[in-house]
């Protein structure tokens, strides 16, 4: 019985990790800007990459592999938040200038050849990069 | 104690999450930015990572995890290290 519920906890696991991760690669790339970008990395690839490495665990049952991966489980969960954010801020000290929908009212989509900032100065004043450190 | 479905599941799971690596290789390519490229890298070594583990819960060889502790390292030391170089280059760095 107990064989049967941590077989299923498995596949529970296992897709969730799956489609969150699915959900991450779509935001990667489809979403308009870099800050967006990093937003669906920090959040959605931490949560797939915990739960299969969660699915991982409960596999690898009562041995010394599952301390690797529960301290790999917490080390992804610590660092790859961290690291998101280092993008995103160097992003901006590099005055990256973030997506806006009133940008693109004539395309019909998000447009992607507009972000190194060349064509967006009416919005730079209110988006100050490096001095407020 | 694992019996042989499960070891199939997980290597079921490891090839979708390799062909869902391979396609942050299109952001890493055609990324307008040095931080589009950095993210997307980024975003495939925390995958490699998951498909380390996958492999090693999969073919029931558990020093994968080492290897893949390792990659985590380094893929958090490169991330941070190339963003902090795009800033300030010939600081720190």
């Amino acid at each position: 019985m107990i064989e049967t519920v941590r077989f299923w906890a498995i596949i529970i696991l296992l897709a969730l990790g799956v489609f969150f991760t699915f959900v991450s690669a779509v935001g990667v790339l489809r979403l308009p800007d870099v800050y967006a970008r990093a937003h669906t990395a920090s959040q959605t690839d931490t949560l797939g990459a915990g739960l299969a490495l969660a699915a991982v665990a409960v596999a690898l049952g009562w041995q010394h592999a599952t301390v690797y991966t529960v301290l790999l489980l917490f080390f992804v969960f610590i660092t790859n938040p961290t690291a998101a954010h280092a993008i995103a801020r160097s992003a901006a000290e590099m005055d990256i200038q973030p997506w806006t929908a009133d940008e693109t009212n004539d395309s019909s989509g998000p447009n992607l050849e507009a972000d190194d900032g060349s064509d967006l100065e009416e919005s730079t004043d209110g988006f100050d990069g490096g001095e407020s450190r | 104690m694992i019996p042989t479905d499960i070891n199939e599941i997980f290597l079921f799971a490891a090839a979708i999450f390799v062909l869902l690596a391979i396609a942050m290789f299109y952001r890493a390519v055609a990324g307008p930015t040095t931080q589009d490229r950095l993210l997307a890298v980024n975003v495939l070594g925390t995958n490699t990572v998951v498909i380390l583990a996958l492999l090693a819960a999969g073919l029931d060889q558990p020093w994968f995890l080492d290897i893949a502790l390792i990659y985590a390292l380094l893929n958090f030391l490169m991330a941070v290290a190339i963003s902090k170089f795009t800033v300030e280059r010939g600081g720190v760095l």
